[in-house]
């Protein structure tokens, strides 16, 4: 079986509900882990890294949570298939630019992922829709409970897990969540909230991780210290702060609405009208009006469509899924014009946005009436 | 003048090397001097002596414009400044000096505060409950108990074998 007739198809993924699936998209777990006496990958000779696979890899792939998983070397994957896989989510970039002695492991259900030989010789990551940190790492340290069984890790009781990078020393640990925070953007508000969770020693960092940009209003928050913190503790932290970043985002859109319900309207009416009637349009200003028009469903402008349309999409309309479904090498032009072929025929049927002032507002003299 | 080794007996031997582009001196006595094999001073080492075995190697490197080097991969401090990653396990210890105001200032602590390996915490504990024991154990023969000296003894003996069937399986 290959990767892409294993990997579940986004119509299916993206209808997952989970806790706060409005604002947070997913939520991850993941920790970093090293088997003693072997260099780690970015120092290990090729043969040494070969090793390493050879020993960790049956190990995982022996795991009762990963039966039925698929279980490959990144050298067996074409460039394509790489880049599907950031794409989902389910391997990192520096993860994609590997090859020979690095691996990778993902469960049926596409929620347990092992990358052997990244950074350090295993990440392994815990993934959930919506807002469920606790269920993330409950899965994640009962695999690594399992596994430290079977592998002898390199760790010790000053330092806690030894890793490669010491930004992820102790407990090897990034809990992370994805949040589509559009009206904190529209407001304005969104550098001031980023500067704030800073201080709170939290990243923020956009779409695919680290150095990657905010596409489509989708921000990743992340725990940065992995020494001198329980797990639990550094999980909680996190999930306080999320919890009141999905009130403020809330309250932007309620507030936005009611001082501003033109402007919002105008955005959203646009990007339907932009995503349904292009004929040629690049992933990024896809990721961007797709963004505007999830706000819009949220915000009822849509009625009898469900937010994962917009998911789907979102998923579909990158370039290495639209290169996928076609057989022949497309230019950067090509992918735009498919790419704007496909929004047009998946929203054939989605109406017009509804554009409803709020009662309070919709009486008031000095306004000038929302259209119908 | 003392011997620099044994710090007890006069020192007759005195040394002089270039190390670093500085003078390095060393003392030593008859019997320290025989010991160490400094009876042919052109096939001895001052700073192994003085730093034990594979300092000056390391100080040759220093010299070569080479810097600390762990033992273990062969890393270097140059190779984490380029890369801003660990060779291996070991180059925390072998870069531990270096590396502590990196962690201040990154983590919230530099005691790790988190998850223990099952088998290192059972092992932890088994070795702290041995040594209550045997602080029991010695109290119970010093004050003549030997009643209790003999039910202690039993229970050390099965802590000891938790300990050896932990580290052995």
């Amino acid at each position: 079986m290959n990767i892409h007739e294993f990997l579940i198809p986004p119509d299916q993924s993206c209808k997952r509900p989970g806790p706060h699936d409005r604002i947070v998209m997913s939520s991850r777990v993941r920790l970093a882990r090293n088997v003693k006496g072997m260099s780690f990958p970015g120092w290990a000779k090729k043969a040494d890294r070969l090793r390493a696979l050879e020993a960790i890899r049956p190990a995982v792939e022996a795991l009762g949570q990963l039966a039925g998983g698929f279980s490959e070397s990144m050298d067996n994957f074409g460039a394509l298939d790489k880049q599907i896989l950031v794409e989902r989510h389910l391997i990192s970039r520096e993860h994609a630019a590997k090859g020979v002695g690095s691996g990778l492991v993902v469960n049926r259900e596409e929620t347990l992922c092992v990358m052997i030989n990244e950074e350090d010789h295993l990440r392994m990551q815990a993934l959930r829709p919506g807002l469920q940190l606790r269920s993330a790492w409950l899965a994640i340290d009962q695999i690594d409970t399992a596994l430290e069984g079977k592998l002898d890790y390199a760790f010790s009781n000053e330092l806690g897990y030894l890793t490669a990078c010491p930004t992820n020393l102790g407990t090897g640990i990034r809990v992370s969540a994805m949040l589509h925070l559009p009206a904190l953007v529209l407001a304005e508000q969104i550098n001031q909230i980023i500067q704030a969770v800073n201080k709170l020693g939290l990243a923020v960092r956009g779409l695919y991780g680290e150095g990657t940009e905010a596409l489509g209003n989708v921000f990743q928050v992340s725990n940065q210290m992995t020494l001198g913190e329980a797990e639990t503790d550094i999980l909680e932290r996190l999930n306080k702060v999320l919890l009141q970043l999905i009130e403020h985002e809330e309250n932007a859109r309620t507030t936005l609405l009611e001082k501003k319900p033109k402007m919002i309207f105008n955005h959203i009416g646009r990007a339907y009208g932009i995503l349904a009637n292009a004929h040629s349009i690049s992933s990024k200003e896809t990721m961007n009006l797709l963004s505007l028009m999830r706000l819009g469903i949220d915000l009822a402008m849509f009625p009898g469509i469900e937010r994962w349309l917009v998911d789907e999409l979102f998923i579909l309309t990158q370039p290495a899924h639209l290169q996928k479904q076609f057989s022949d090498k497309l230019s950067a032009e090509e992918r735009d014009l498919l790419r704007a072929d496909m929004l047009r025929e998946r929203l054939r049927h989605v109406s017009r946005p509804v554009a409803k002032l709020p009662p309070a507002q919709g009486n008031k003299p000095d306004k000038p009436a929302s259209s119908s | 003048m003392l011997c620099d080794i044994c710090k007890q007996n006069v020192a007759t031997v005195h040394l002089t090397q270039m190390v670093e582009g500085k003078t390095k001196k060393v003392d030593l006595c008859e019997t320290c001097s025989k010991d160490k094999g400094i009876d042919d001073p052109t096939g001895f080492s001052l700073a192994d002596l003085l730093l034990g075995l594979g300092a000056a190697q390391e100080m040759a490197q220093a010299a070569s414009g080479s810097e600390l080097k762990c033992p273990s991969c062969g890393f270097t401090q140059a190779d984490f400044k380029k890369s801003g990653r660990l060779g291996c396990a070991d180059c925390y210890t072998t870069f531990a000096e270096g590396l502590e105001g990196l962690l201040k200032s990154m983590h919230k602590g530099t005691k790790h505060a988190g998850k223990v390996p099952r088998l290192l915490q059972q092992n932890k504990n088994v070795t702290e409950k041995l040594n209550g024991l045997q602080k029991r154990l010695e109290k119970a023969i010093a004050e003549e108990d030997f009643e209790q000296a003999a039910v202690l003894r039993d229970e050390i003996k099965q802590a000891r074998e938790k300990l050896d069937s932990l580290t052995t399986g």
